[in-house]
């Protein structure tokens, strides 16, 4: 498992792919919102967390189709299927090493993408905690629509058409956090309700992954 | 006699064949009575005036668009579970029809939204939640579309539907967190002793039934022409096989 885990890691770092893209279209985002509507600090920080809650959404979307994909390309995931490991484990793994590869850098990045939206300094504490809480739900959501998609020659828009309903509420729960520890008040309730929706797709979502991944590969 | 005779194609189409054309007459009746009542003989409302006549549209459709996906949901875990084909190509026939129901209701809606709320959309609750249905849908059709393979493609969104049906369901509950509704609450529940006044509330239960027949037949309809494309298609691969 571990093994599987770093050559992921490895791949993800050495071929250059998903690492740096997500974290740059977060980056192009943030950089463009001002721009797109005013430099108005008010405004700014009063959408902030939207908007980085939206671009960390995206980013994740964006690379979603690498998840499987050239694993099912040179036959990868066949031997994973008929390795010892169970495949819910296999998928966990995916979606472990896609979070660490895109929700981790964003979850760090956040805070000081947040500077450049003004965002008030209540908030980055709350930023940072529930894009860390909610971010690995939409990993795992994600590799379920990869698993979804993947002997499809061109599957990454359906990909986004399959995944964007399914984030909905992560996103919602998420973004309110922020903004109500923006605005001082409380927050932990919409913070609980992340957690829990995370510790839910944990708990299920390997095992839709891996169902959807058998019927893909038979 | 069990359902799962029903399971065989062949008795299904026997079945659904008589049932057709029944099915459809009731329908077009109900439909033809109640909204005709609906809308001619019925009084406007004191404060709505005649624009509360759009619920007898609006409420069957809305009602439809959710057990339609409810009925996928159920077609999909038979087939899931126990592999009958009828069932699976059911849960497909359904997807375009409950995708039409949610987009009269959003529209419908907005119709009655513009006079009474002042705008078409508002990021309420339930329109939210109607919209989050309506990618569902989406989404849902574009896989079947997307997979050659049928039987993997019919295994694949029973998938989704499931998982779906969860965050449906969680997003429905999280958008009351995220705004405060501008819609009004349930007007039709079983357990209170008057929804709406009986002069409108009759004629709706009429449109409802209408609704509902009009679901049946078109799923019947459409059932039985995917079951006719899958024949012609293993008589078209006997053919050239021979």
């Amino acid at each position: 498992m571990i093994a599987l885990l770093r050559r992921d890691l490895r791949l993800a770092i050495r071929a250059g792919g998903g690492f740096g893209l997500g974290l740059a279209f977060f980056l192009i985002l943030v950089v463009l919102v001002p721009f797109g509507v005013g430099p108005n600090s008010d405004i700014l920080s009063r959408i902030a967390p939207g908007i980085l809650w939206v671009g960390a959404l995206l980013s994740c979307l964006l690379s979603l189709d690498r998840i499987f994909q050239l694993d099912y390309e040179d036959g990868t995931l066949d031997l994973l299927a008929t390795a010892p490991l169970p495949l819910e484990a296999a998928a966990t793994l995916k979606a472990l090493s896609h979070w660490l590869t895109t929700g981790l850098p964003l979850t760090i990045a956040a805070p000081f993408l947040g500077v450049l939206l003004s965002m008030p300094s209540g908030a980055t504490l709350w930023l940072v905690a529930s894009l860390a809480i909610g971010t690995p739900a939409l990993s795992m959501l994600g590799t379920f629509g990869a698993a979804l998609t993947v002997g499809l020659k061109r599957g990454g828009l359906l990909v986004s058409l399959l995944v964007l309903p399914l984030y909905m509420p992560t996103l919602i729960f998420g973004a309110e956090a922020v903004r109500r520890g923006a605005e001082g008040l409380p927050a932990t309730t919409a913070l609980l309700l992340l957690a829990a929706i995370t510790a839910g797709c944990a708990a299920l979502l390997p095992f839709a992954s891996a169902a959807a991944l058998r019927m893909n590969l038979r | 006699m069990s359902i799962w005779e029903y399971a065989n194609p062949t008795r299904f189409m026997q079945t659904s064949g008589k049932l057709l054309p029944t099915v459809a007459v009731l329908s077009l009746l109900c439909l033809v009575i109640g909204l005709i009542w609906g809308f001619f003989f019925t009084p406007d409302d004191y404060r709505q005036g005649s624009t509360v006549k759009i619920i007898y549209l609006h409420v069957p459709s809305a009602l439809m668009a959710i057990n339609a996906w409810l009925m996928m949901l159920v077609t999909s875990l038979i087939w899931l579970i126990r592999r009958h084909h009828v069932s699976a190509l059911a849960a497909k026939a359904a997807a375009p029809i409950g995708l039409t129901m949610t987009l009269i209701a959003l529209i419908t809606g907005a119709i009655w939204g513009q006079p009474m709320w002042g705008t078409y959309w508002a990021w309420d609750p339930r329109l939210t939640s109607f919209l989050i249905l309506f990618l569902f849908y989406l989404g849902y059709m574009a896989l079947w579309a997307a997979i050659e393979n049928p039987d993997t493609a019919a295994d694949l969104t029973s998938v989704l539907c499931l998982v779906g049906s969860v965050f449906a369901l969680l997003s429905r509950y999280a958008v009351n967190f995220w705004n405060q509704g501008l819609h009004q609450g349930a007007s039709l529940s079983l357990d209170k002793e008057e929804n709406v006044a009986d002069v409108f509330y009759l004629p709706l239960l009429v449109s409802i039934a209408g609704f509902v027949l009009l679901f049946l037949a078109l799923v019947l309809l459409r059932t039985r022409t995917e079951i006719r494309i899958r024949r012609a298609g293993a008589l078209i691969a006997r053919e050239r096989l021979s």
